[in-house]
């Protein structure tokens, strides 16, 4: 239980001081005033401590106690985390609702995980097994189809002395008994962790998966591993958000965190309404059932949004350990960039770049080094896979945060302005991003579709990066002055914005291409220009090329074409062949 | 919420220091963080103002009228024990306030006791509704490119001298609950109007009171005025007391309301100005580091939730200093709300009204509104499509202001009477006309048959063969 540790002398909006104990914890969890606001120590001084409250303050005064709990800010772990939505300090939103009614309400405290629902478990260890930590005691089916493995506390280690039958426990009921040292430690299903301290693992492995997201630009061109880092900055309005959102619908994981950082309310309204629609391709389940949600948006507290960063990592780490592969999405870091330059301000310290505090790399290096594709301790492989989204102010790539993200990130999916006003989505510039995977994942594209994608890739980008030269003439003498050959690359290049790099978020076809269509429609528009090029190399004039049939076809592909049915591709590659033929024919 | 105001307190005579809108006062005990003060002068007028920061045996207090004529020994003030608090009632409508909002318009104090806090509680995400359900506002830009829908937040981007305030008149003139396309007619439900004026002209307030009288809607909308004249730190206020009485209107009594906050840049500049005087740490223009959360607490406070059948759509209208999209508060404002409607100085001066240009504006709502069942089947990709032609048009400009018109392709030279076209007969209406989404459409599509057939990519085929009127042979 928690005593009184001091009284408060100070209060300005989420920081307060208090006087009193001098053994209060640096980033203890302490609990505010008569209401009990949860807060966190952030600072000490002699006698004085000061604490970020992660609720509302006002009202409060001082002379109101403070309760320190001895324990650091930690997220309680165990079954009943998936299809959850919290807020930054993972207290279950659809419960406060419940006791709260429509708006959130301070000092409401919940459990973050239920208390009262059984879980069937299945014990997978025997007792005198030495086990330590991170070794699996048992399993429970935490989705029809999801097996959640109740895994040993990273710090512990010993025998097990006991084990639970089969049977349905609640996650405060013992499950396993483990003698360390002298002792005999019971087990529950819930574990606690310590947000701000990454979960341990064996060591890292080389990521060279490719987390796919049926994102063409994405996974063909700018691939994130399974276990990498993202960054995705832009200004208002570029698809940060959409982008987000799509990679959490179809990315190749086992479980998607998504964290809504200081953003819309409608926009996680829009995840909760839509994701139990939406049926996983993999599991043929809904989306839902392998999400977990963190909603601190905007205008909730914003000491909790500084934290929601922090749970959300550490309930991936979590599912990790499990040797699973997790995606998770942070929307928008530079909102919680803002939470630090926020409470440091208040806390009048020495700021740095453009007000943000000097410490601010630090946290964007300890957020991200948070990824990785791991051993864990229990001998099992997992990932947790971070995409980072990025607001800077006016859309300036300069500013701080996207700075110093682009340090500790090896993929960096730059949106850009007037590709968003043109409507080309994604608006992810393919000249300003890059992808240091690239190298790393093409033995598994080889592998995966025995094609050689690095080669086709590099050549699309090669031909992209001409037309950018080229344009730049035509803008000053117009495209008549250009060579015919020149002109095929415009027209090729034209295919590959409009049919591969464009593609469609809303429509239900073209939102998710899997990777077998990609690389189909990628060899079919360089198919289309090799045969242009030997056409009007032969002196054919490049407006018969640009009105071929066929090239309305292949921009609607990505549209018309489904997954399921790929093969409609090769009558696709059919007609460019005829019509192709027509031409050399004429010209030859 | 809490219901009542808790007056008395104690009273503390004399204070500490006092710079611009800020006073330290001293000798205070049990002060609570964000409590309610009141301000007596030497000759006993009374004004209000709010704790900031609060240490022991001190307070820094915000003072909304501001501090002139206020001096170290002859103020008292009084901590009146609870958070801002105002009274709300449906006979608040067809009234008009102070930026405090209290009446300014002769008539009583409104009879209620039911008072709320100003600065009003996050909504829950998971009881909110999605907004779904589309606005027709009888302007094409809007309707047809850039819907809006009940409980989105959709500002207008503007600039000095430009006729942001006839465009919003306009809007809440003619919104009326959006219907499908073809379907017959019925009376729109018609939305209640709370208006927020944050340091503008008395003329403009002027104007809008004349635009609702005139449409017959003055009964169905409340007015809060802070004026340019009226003390700026009043106007961190006012727009809150706007969105309480929306919320207690909405949420309470399910209305559908409609809040238009003009003008948010001067509501920044208080925001900013209160921040120097305390001598924060500024992030960009001097705008305090806080600026993004300050406004999104205002922004967020629309949409629609599931316990009530009412819903608040917010239009809050900024001028752009120097028509600079990448200020600061437009910038904060487009990474909160739901999209934004841009108004440009080059359609102004072409004589085009509303002059929204198209290619910078944003419904981030509106793939959620349209379509089947909701306005039209084609009516997605006959936007993404008039939108793609006309972005196409400006290329095209710019390379016809190089090598010459003449020299353009036929196709290209298409493109640019399109585009004339568009701006012409799309975008430019009259400030008394009401389109509906049928005619709006129909115009679209005439635009689009100047086009050959084989330029429209993102509808699709059936849709040209039912709606394309071009002469274009080609298939
Ligand atoms: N892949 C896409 N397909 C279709 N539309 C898209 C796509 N990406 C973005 N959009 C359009 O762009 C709009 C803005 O995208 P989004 O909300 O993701 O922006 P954002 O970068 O998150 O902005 P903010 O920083 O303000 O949150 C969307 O509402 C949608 O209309
Ligand atoms: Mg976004």
């Amino acid at each position: 239980m928690s005593n009184e540790v001091g009284k408060i002398i100070w209060i300005s909006g989420p920081v307060v001081r208090a006087r009193g104990s001098r053994n209060v914890g640096m980033l203890e969890l302490v609990e505010v005033g008569a209401e009990r606001l949860v807060g966190e120590v952030i600072g000490l001084n002699g006698d004085q401590m000061t604490v970020q409250v992660y609720e509302e303050t006002a009202g409060m005064q001082p002379g109101a106690p403070i309760y320190g709990t001895g324990l650091p800010l930690s997220v309680e772990l165990g079954p009943g985390l998936l299809q959850s939505i919290y807020d930054g300090v993972q207290r279950p939103l659809p419960l406060i609702e419940q006791a709260e009614g429509s708006f959130i309400t301070r000092g409401a405290r919940f459990d973050s995980i239920s208390r009262e629902k059984k879980w069937s478990f299945t014990p997978k260890a025997n007792v005198g097994d030495a086990v330590k930590g991170g070794a699996v005691l048992g399993v429970v089916m935490e989705t029809d189809t999801f097996e959640h493995r109740v895994m040993v506390h990273p710090d512990d280690a010993g025998t097990l002395t006991w084990i639970a039958s089969s049977g349905e426990y609640t996650i405060n009921d013992i499950v396993a008994k483990i003698k360390i040292g002298k002792e005999e430690k019971p087990v529950t299903m819930l574990q606690r962790w310590p947000v701000r301290r990454a979960r341990p693992f064996v060591g890292r492995r080389g990521a060279n998966v490719p987390l796919i997201t049926g994102q063409r630009i994405l996974d063909t061109f700018f691939p994130v591993a399974k276990g990498g880092a993202a960054g995705i900055p832009g200004p208002f309005g570029s698809g940060k958000t959409v982008t987000q959102h799509s990679i959490a619908k179809w990315a190749d994981a086992d479980i998607i965190v998504y964290i809504g950082c200081g953003e819309r309310g409608n926009e996680m309204t829009e995840v909760l309404q839509e994701f139990p629609h939406l049926v996983d391709p993999r599991s043929n389940r809904p989306l839902m059932e392998r999400t977990v949600l963190i909603a601190n948006t905007s205008n909730m507290p914003v000491a909790a949004r500084e934290a929601s960063i922090y749970t959300g990592i550490t309930i991936a780490e979590y599912y990790r350990d499990m040797g699973y592969h997790v995606a998770l999405m942070a929307d928008s870091t530079s909102r919680w960039a803002e939470a630090l330059r926020e409470v440091s301000g208040r806390l009048e310290e020495m700021p740095a770049e453009e007000g943000y505090p000097a410490y601010l790399a630090g946290r964007l290096a300890e957020f991200y080094e948070r990824a990785g594709f791991v051993d864990n301790l229990n001998g099992t492989q997992g990932s947790v896979s971070i995409v980072g989204a990025v607001s800077p102010p006016g859309g300036d790539f300069s500013e701080p945060v996207t700075q110093h993200t682009k340090r500790y990130i090896r993929c960096f999916w730059a949106l850009d302005k007037s590709l968003a006003s043109a409507r080309h989505f994604p608006a992810i510039n393919w000249l300003d991003s890059y992808s240091e995977y690239i190298e790393d994942v093409s033995g598994w594209w080889r592998e995966k579709v025995g094609k050689d994608w690095l080669e086709m890739r590099n050549k699309a980008m090669e031909l992209l990066s001409e037309e950018a030269r080229l344009s730049q003439i035509v803008k000053l003498v117009g495209p008549d002055a250009l060579p015919y050959t020149e002109r095929m690359i415009l027209e090729t290049s034209r295919l590959i914005r409009e049919g591969i790099l464009q593609q469609n978020a809303t429509d239900a076809v073209d939102a998710y291409s899997s990777i077998e269509k990609q690389i189909r429609l990628l060899e079919m528009v360089l198919y289309f220009h090799e045969r242009g090029m030997a056409v009007v190399r032969r002196g054919a004039p490049i407006n018969l090329i640009h009105d071929l049939p066929v090239v309305d076809t292949i921009i609607r592909a990505k549209s018309s074409v489904t997954n399921e049915e790929i093969h409609k591709l090769d009558d696709i590659q059919k007609a460019i062949d005829e019509q192709m033929s027509q031409l050399d024919a004429e010209y030859r | 919420m809490s219901d009542v105001t808790v007056l008395g307190g104690q009273e503390v005579v004399g204070v500490g220091r006092i710079e611009g809108p800020i006073m330290v006062v001293e000798g205070a005990s049990n002060v609570s963080y964000d409590e309610v003060v009141e301000i007596e002068d030497s000759r006993g007028d009374l004004r209000r103002g709010r704790v900031l920061e609060v240490g022991e045996g001190f307070a820094v207090v915000q003072v909304f009228a501001g501090s002139t004529g206020l001096s170290i020994d002859g103020t008292r003030v009084r901590f009146l024990g609870n958070t801002l608090h105002m009274p709300v009632a449906e006979e608040m409508l067809g009234r008009i306030f102070d930026g405090l909002g209290n009446p300014i318009d002769g008539g009583p104090e409104p009879l209620t006791d039911v008072y709320r806090d100003v600065n009003g509680q996050p909504i829950n995400p998971t009881a909110r509704i999605y907004p779904r359900d589309y606005i027709q506002t009888g302007i094409s830009t809007i309707d047809g490119v850039n819907t809006l829908l009940r409980g989105q937040k959709l500002p207008l981007f503007s600039g000095a001298g430009m006729p942001h305030d006839q465009l919003a008149a306009q809007i809440v003139r003619q919104a009326t609950l959006g219907k499908v396309a073809g379907a017959p007619h019925t009376e729109g439900e018609e939305f209640a109007i709370v208006f927020a004026a944050m340091g503008v002209k008395n003329d403009v307030a002027d104007y809008f009171r004349r635009s609702f009288t005139e449409s017959g809607a003055l009964t169905r909308v409340a007015m809060f005025l802070n004026l340019a004249d009226d003390p700026p730190v009043e106007r961190i206020v006012t727009p809150r007391a706007a969105l309480t009485l929306a919320e207690y209107l909405a949420y309470d009594l399910g209305k559908h309301v409609l809040v238009v906050l003009t003008d948010m840049t001067n509501y920044g500049e208080a925001l900013r100005q209160i921040s120097n005087v305390r001598g924060e740490v500024p992030s960009r223009k001097g705008y305090p580091g806080y600026l993004y959360s300050d406004l999104a607490s205002l922004y967020e406070r629309t949409g629609r939730i599931r316990t009530s059948q009412g819903s608040i759509t917010q239009i809050p209208i900024l001028t752009m200093p120097n028509d600079d999209m990448t200020h600061p508060m437009p910038d904060l404002t487009g990474y909160i709300t739901e999209g934004q409607i841009v108004l440009g100085r080059e359609l102004y001066y072409a004589g085009i009204y509303p002059p929204v240009t198209v290619l910078p504006s944003l419904s981030r709502l509106m793939k959620d509104g349209i379509g089947k069942g909701r306005t039209r089947d084609d009516h997605p990709r006959w936007g993404a499509q008039l939108y793609a032609g006309y972005a196409k048009t400006q290329d095209i400009r710019a390379l016809a202001s190089v090598i010459g018109e003449e020299e353009l392709s036929e196709v290209d030279q298409q493109y640019l009477k399109f585009g004339r076209a568009f701006e012409r007969e799309f975008v430019n209406q009259a400030f008394t006309e009401n389109r509906t989404i049928e005619r709006t459409l129909e115009i679209g599509w005439k635009l689009l048959s100047m086009l050959p057939k084989g330029e429209l990519t993102r509808v699709t085929l059936d849709e040209i063969s039912q709606y394309y009127k071009g002469d274009d042979a080609t298939s």
